[in-house]
C-alpha cells in the first residue's frame, strides 16, 4: 500500500461501474461515483434497491462478491486489499446493523482498533482521555466502555457507538449507512453533530446513506443521488432529497424496471 | 425421559461398584465408551499394573490438614463408589491416597495448591479426598503435569453450610494419558464450584460429578478446554439431583484446532422424584477454528418429577462467526488479531466466574499461551 498519491488537501474515493453479486445474483448493476476531500454525498434509494450492498461491498464483507469495477481510494485500489487493509486505508463503514460481539468490551476493541489504524498503541492516559470527551460529546455513558462491544445495546446507542468509532478512528472517508434510523431526535443531533465534527476540517469525504431528509436538515449534503436497482439514476443537489421525501421514489423505480 | 411415577428410575448411570470385577473390559460399543479411543488408554480399562508415579505436592493453606495415607483409610471411597472400570481400576490400585481436611468453620486464608506431576510412561493410579467440616471454606487447586498414563478418583465431601471452590487444571505433557473421576457430595446448603481446565495431554477423560446428601446444595461446574491437532479431550458431568431445593449450573467451552482434534461433551443431569424444586442448567459450546476438528456434544435431562424450578440445556458448536470478524477488521483490526479477540471473547464470561483473581489470571495466561501456539 502506497500514501504517496495521497494529496495534502485530502482524499478521493472513485466507485468505477461497480457489478456485485450476493449469492450469485446481481444486486448492483454498475455504479459510479466519486467523493472528494470536503464532500458530502447523500445515496437515498428505496428498499432493496442495493444501499447496502455498495456499503459492504466497498468494506469487503465477504458475502459480497465484486464481478466487476473499481473501488480506488487516492489511487488505491480498495479491492485488491484485506477488510482491515481497507480500513487501515483509511476507510470507515458505519454498519446499519452494527454487530454484538459477546465477551469483546467496547474499551478493549476501540484501544486495539486505534492501534491497528495508528500502527502503534495510543498513550493510554491520552487514549483515556479521548475515549472520555468522545463518550461525552456523544452522550454515551462511562459504563459502555466495560460492556461487550454492541451487546445489549439500544438501536440509538449502537448508532452513536459507530459514530464513537469513526471520531477515534478518524478515517479518510466514511460510508454511513442509515445511521439516522433508529435515532429519536436528541440522539439524532448528538449523531450529526458527530459527523459535523468528523467533516469540519474538510479533508474527510461523506458518503451518507438514509430514507430520510431529518438528517440532511443537519448534516447538509452537497450533492444527492437516487439509487434504485442497483445503479444510481438521478443526481442533484439538496433540492432533490427534499422532492423525493414528497413524492417518493416511483418515478424512478419504474424507469429502471 | 419425562413424567414415570410408576418407574421412577433413572436409566442414566446405574451402575456403581468397588470391585473391577463388577465392570466388564469395555470394548468401545458402550454407551459410556464409545467415544473413547479405547487404543490410546494403553491398557489403563485392562487392568494395567502400576509401575510409575505420579508424584504428589501440596502447597497447603495454614487451616487445612494434609495427611498422605494408606488403603485402609476409613476416610476413602465414602462420598463416591466408582461408576466404570477404570475408576474402579484405580480405586483397587492406588497405594497412598491424600487426604486434604478443613475443619469445623475453618476459613483457609489461602489457595490450597496440589501439584500432581507425571514422570514416566509406566501406568500409575492415585486417589485423593478433599473433605470440608460444616461451615468451612477453602480453595483447592489441583494442578496437573508432566508425562502420565494416570487414572485416578477425587473425592470432594462438603459439609453442611461449607463452600469448597476447586480448580483442576489439565496441562499434561502432549502424551500423557489421564482418566478421572471427580466426585462432590454435597450436604445441606453446601456450596460447591468446580472449575476445570484442560489443555495438555494425548488423551484426557474426566468424568466429574456431584450429588447430594440434603437440601439447599448449589453445585457450578465450569470447564475450558483447547483441543489442539490429535488430542481427545473428553468431559462427562454428572449432576444427580435426588434431594429437593438443589441447584446446579454446568457450563463447559471449548475451541479446537487442527486435524483431528476431537472434544466430548456429554452432560448428564438427573432430576430425582424426590428432588422437587430443583434448578439446573447445563451449556456446552464449541468453536471449531478449523477443519479436521470434531466435537461431540451430547446433553441428556432426565426429568422424573413435575415440581421442578427450572430445567434446561443447550449445546452449541460452531465456526467463528464471520460477522464478528468482519466488524473487528472493517475497524482496521487484523485477521489474526481479531481472531484471538474473538476467542477470548468467548472464553471471558465463564473465566469471569474464577472469584479467586489470582487463579483467574493464571488461567487467563494459559489460554493466552494456546491462543499463541
Ligand atoms: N444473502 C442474500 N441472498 C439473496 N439476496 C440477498 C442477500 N442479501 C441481500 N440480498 C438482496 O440484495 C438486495 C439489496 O439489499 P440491500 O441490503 O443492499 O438493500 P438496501 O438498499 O440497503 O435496503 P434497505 O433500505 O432496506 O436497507 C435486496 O433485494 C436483498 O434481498
Ligand atoms: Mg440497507
Amino acid at each position: 500500500m502506497s500514501d504517496t498519491s495521497r494529496v495534502p488537501s485530502g482524499s478521493t474515493l472513485e466507485i468505477r461501474d461497480l457489478h456485485v453479486n450476493v449469492a450469485d445474483k446481481e444486486i448492483l448493476r454498475g455504479v459510479n461515483l466519486t467523493v472528494r476531500a470536503g464532500e458530502t454525498h447523500a445515496i437515498m434509494g428505496p428498499n432493496g434497491s442495493g444501499k447496502s450492498t455498495l456499503a459492504y461491498a466497498i468494506a469487503g464483507h465477504p458475502k459480497y462478491t465484486v464481478t466487476g469495477g473499481q473501488v480506488l481510494l487516492d489511487g488505491v485500489d480498495l479491492l485488491e486489499l484485506t477488510v482491515d487493509e481497507r480500513a487501515r486505508a483509511g476507510l470507515f463503514l458505519a454498519m446499519q446493523y452494527p454487530v454484538e460481539v459477546p465477551g469483546v468490551s467496547v474499551s478493549n476493541f476501540l484501544r486495539t482498533a486505534v492501534t491497528s489504524v495508528r500502527g502503534e498503541a495510543p498513550k493510554l492516559r491520552q487514549f483515556a482521555k479521548d475515549l472520555k470527551s468522545g463518550m461525552d460529546a456523544l452522550s454515551i455513558d462511562a459504563a459502555f466502555a466495560q460492556r461487550n462491544v454492541n451487546e445489549g445495546f439500544s438501536g440509538g446507542e449502537k448508532k452513536r457507538h459507530e459514530i464513537l468509532q469513526l471520531e477515534l478512528l478518524k478515517p479518510k472517508i466514511a460510508v454511513l449507512d442509515e445511521t439516522d434510523s433508529g435515532l429519536d431526535v436528541d440522539a439524532l443531533r448528538v449523531v450529526s453533530e458527530g459527523i459535523n465534527r468528523f467533516r469540519s476540517n474538510g479533508e474527510t469525504g461523506v458518503l451518507l446513506i438514509t430514507h430520510y431528509t431529518r438528517i440532511l436538515r443537519y448534516v447538509k449534503p452537497d450533492f444527492v443521488h437516487v439509487f434504485s436497482a442497483g445503479r444510481i439514476v438521478e443526481q442533484g443537489g439538496p433540492e432533490l432529497a427534499e422532492r423525493l421525501e414528497n413524492e417518493g421514489y416511483e418515478a424512478y423505480t419504474k424507469a429502471s424496471a | 425421559m419425562g413424567l414415570d411415577t410408576a418407574k421412577p428410575l433413572s436409566t442414566l448411570h446405574e451402575k456403581a461398584s468397588y470391585d473391577v470385577a463388577d465392570f466388564a473390559v469395555p470394548t468401545g460399543r458402550e454407551e459410556e465408551w464409545r467415544f473413547t479411543p479405547l487404543s490410546r488408554l494403553k491398557g489403563l480399562h485392562e487392568g494395567v499394573a502400576a509401575s510409575a508415579n505420579v508424584v504428589v505436592h501440596v502447597d497447603a493453606a495454614p487451616e487445612v490438614t494434609v495427611e498422605t495415607v494408606g488403603r485402609d483409610d476409613a476416610r476413602l471411597g465414602r462420598a463416591y463408589v466408582p461408576a466404570d472400570r477404570v475408576s474402579a481400576q484405580a480405586y483397587a490400585s492406588f497405594e497412598k491416597a491424600t487426604v486434604i481436611t478443613v475443619a469445623r468453620e475453618a476459613v483457609a486464608s489461602t489457595p490450597t495448591v496440589v501439584t500432581l506431576t507425571g514422570s514416566g510412561r509406566g501406568a500409575a493410579y492415585g486417589h485423593t479426598v478433599v473433605k470440608l467440616e460444616p461451615m468451612a471454606e477453602a480453595v483447592v487447586v489441583l494442578d496437573h503435569q508432566g508425562s502420565a498414563l494416570y487414572a485416578d478418583n477425587v473425592e470432594f465431601v462438603v459439609g453442611e453450610g461449607a463452600t469448597l471452590k476447586v480448580i483442576s487444571l489439565q496441562d499434561w505433557a502432549d502424551d500423557a494419558v489421564h482418566v478421572s473421576h471427580h466426585h462432590a457430595l454435597l450436604a445441606k446448603d453446601a456450596t460447591f464450584r468446580s472449575f476445570v481446565v484442560t489443555l495438555g495431554g494425548d488423551l484426557v477423560r474426566l468424568s466429574p460429578s456431584v450429588s447430594y446428601s440434603g437440601p439447599g446444595g448449589d453445585a457450578e461446574l465450569n470447564g475450558l478446554y483447547f483441543v489442539d491437532a490429535g488430542q481427545h479431550l473428553e468431559h462427562r458431568l454428572l449432576v444427580d439431583h435426588s434431594r429437593p431445593d438443589c441447584r446446579s449450573n454446568v457450563d463447559y467451552r471449548g475451541a479446537l484446532q487442527g486435524q483431528d482434534a476431537h472434544a466430548v461433551w456429554i452432560g448428564d443431569v438427573i432430576i430425582r422424584v424426590e428432588a422437587e424444586g430443583t434448578d439446573t442448567y447445563e451449556l456446552n459450546r464449541n468453536l471449531l477454528l478449523t477443519d479436521g476438528a470434531r466435537a461431540d456434544s451430547v446433553p441428556n435431562l432426565e426429568i422424573l418429577t413435575g415440581e421442578v424450578t427450572g430445567a434446561g440445556h443447550a449445546s452449541t458448536s460452531g465456526r467463528l462467526d464471520d460477522e464478528h470478524l468482519f466488524y473487528l477488521q472493517a475497524r482496521g483490526i487484523p485477521y489474526e488479531d481479531a481472531r484471538r479477540l474473538v476467542i477470548r471473547g468467548f472464553f471471558a464470561q465463564l473465566v469471569e466466574k474464577i472469584e479467586v483473581s489470582e487463579l483467574r489470571e493464571r488461567v487467563l495466561a494459559r489460554v493466552e499461551a494456546e491462543l499463541e501456539k
